[in-house]
């Protein structure tokens, strides 16, 4: 009989880090952009594309 | 409908979106805490699957995510080549490494409950393989988008494999139908309802809502970084 513990906390941490992981780099990369928007000192409201 | 195309405009949905994050973001955690709780603590075992019935509650929401974000990415890849929305690409950018990142969950977290399961990993069956393929489509989109120094043809390109790539979407869902697969048929989505018992039901969908959230918070958030990493182009170029 196999021991099914280990896969549901391999499945959890699989989700954990997936979702954390992705949670964490949207941040950094919102982090990264806005202070580089700031130092051109383009803070303004107006989009182009 | 009306409401949609006013956020289309960048700085609108921007404003929008810096509205609504916060809340949103508190929402989606105290959800997260209530599905793991009813997924790790509060549901029964089955009786056929004991307690390895909890890979499904992140399992089954991440397959279901993931389709629906590649949905997304075709409608907004219709969006921007139809009607030349401006939202539309920076969305789809923002959208395909999140609906990427639920396939690739999905993928995993059913590997290690087919092992104890089925007694493999993996089998190459119409399910499994064209859930692979749907990981492979979002690679491509990421790719494709990020492939071209003019990043309006990487947006083009990329709209057309989402366009294309859609009809992989119901091959996913009928696989178990129409092909002998070691994968079970549908027990949620399904004429005639449900067929599983509420103890386990009502966990997956809660957890289903919760990764839903989550999946939008991480679209919105992302999208707001598109749309201000293309003001840092615009403005690049203007100098």
């Amino acid at each position: 009989m196999v021991n099914h513990t280990p896969f549901i906390v391999g499945a959890y941490i699989v989700a954990l880090l997936g979702f954390g992981g992705l949670v964490i780099a949207s941040l950094v990369a919102r982090r990264r952009i806005k202070r580089e928007l700031s130092a051109r000192g383009l803070s303004g409201e107006r989009v182009r594309r | 409908m009306a409401s949609l195309h006013v956020l289309a405009n960048p700085a609108r949905f921007r404003r929008f979106s810096q509205r609504v994050l916060p809340a949103l973001s508190v929402v989606t955690a105290l959800a997260l805490a209530v599905g793991l709780w009813l997924a790790l603590i509060e549901s029964p075992p089955d009786y056929q699957q004991g307690e390895t019935v909890r890979i499904m509650f992140i399992h089954v929401p991440s397959a279901w995510l993931s389709m629906m974000g590649y949905g997304l990415l075709a409608a907004l890849g219709a969006s921007l080549l139809v009607w030349r929305h401006p939202l539309a690409a920076l969305m789809a950018r923002g959208a395909a490494p999140v609906g990427a990142v639920f396939a690739a969950v999905c993928l995993l977290t059913g590997s290690l409950w087919g092992r104890p399961m089925w007694g493999t990993y993996w089998v190459w069956d119409a399910r499994l393989t064209s859930m692979l393929l749907l990981f492979f489509l979002y690679l491509g989109h990421i790719a494709l988008s990020r492939a071209y120094d003019d990043s309006e043809r990487g947006d083009r390109a990329a709209a057309i494999l989402a366009l294309v790539g859609v009809i992989n979407l119901p091959v996913i869902k009928f696989s178990v139908d129409w092909w002998n697969t070691l994968h079970q048929p549908a027990s949620v989505m399904k004429l005639g309802g449900p067929s599983i018992d509420p103890s386990i039901l009502t966990p997956l969908l809660v957890m289903a809502v919760a990764l839903l959230l989550l999946f939008i918070v991480l679209v919105m958030l992302r999208t707001e970084t598109e749309i201000d990493r293309r003001r840092l182009e615009a403005a690049e170029m203007a100098l």
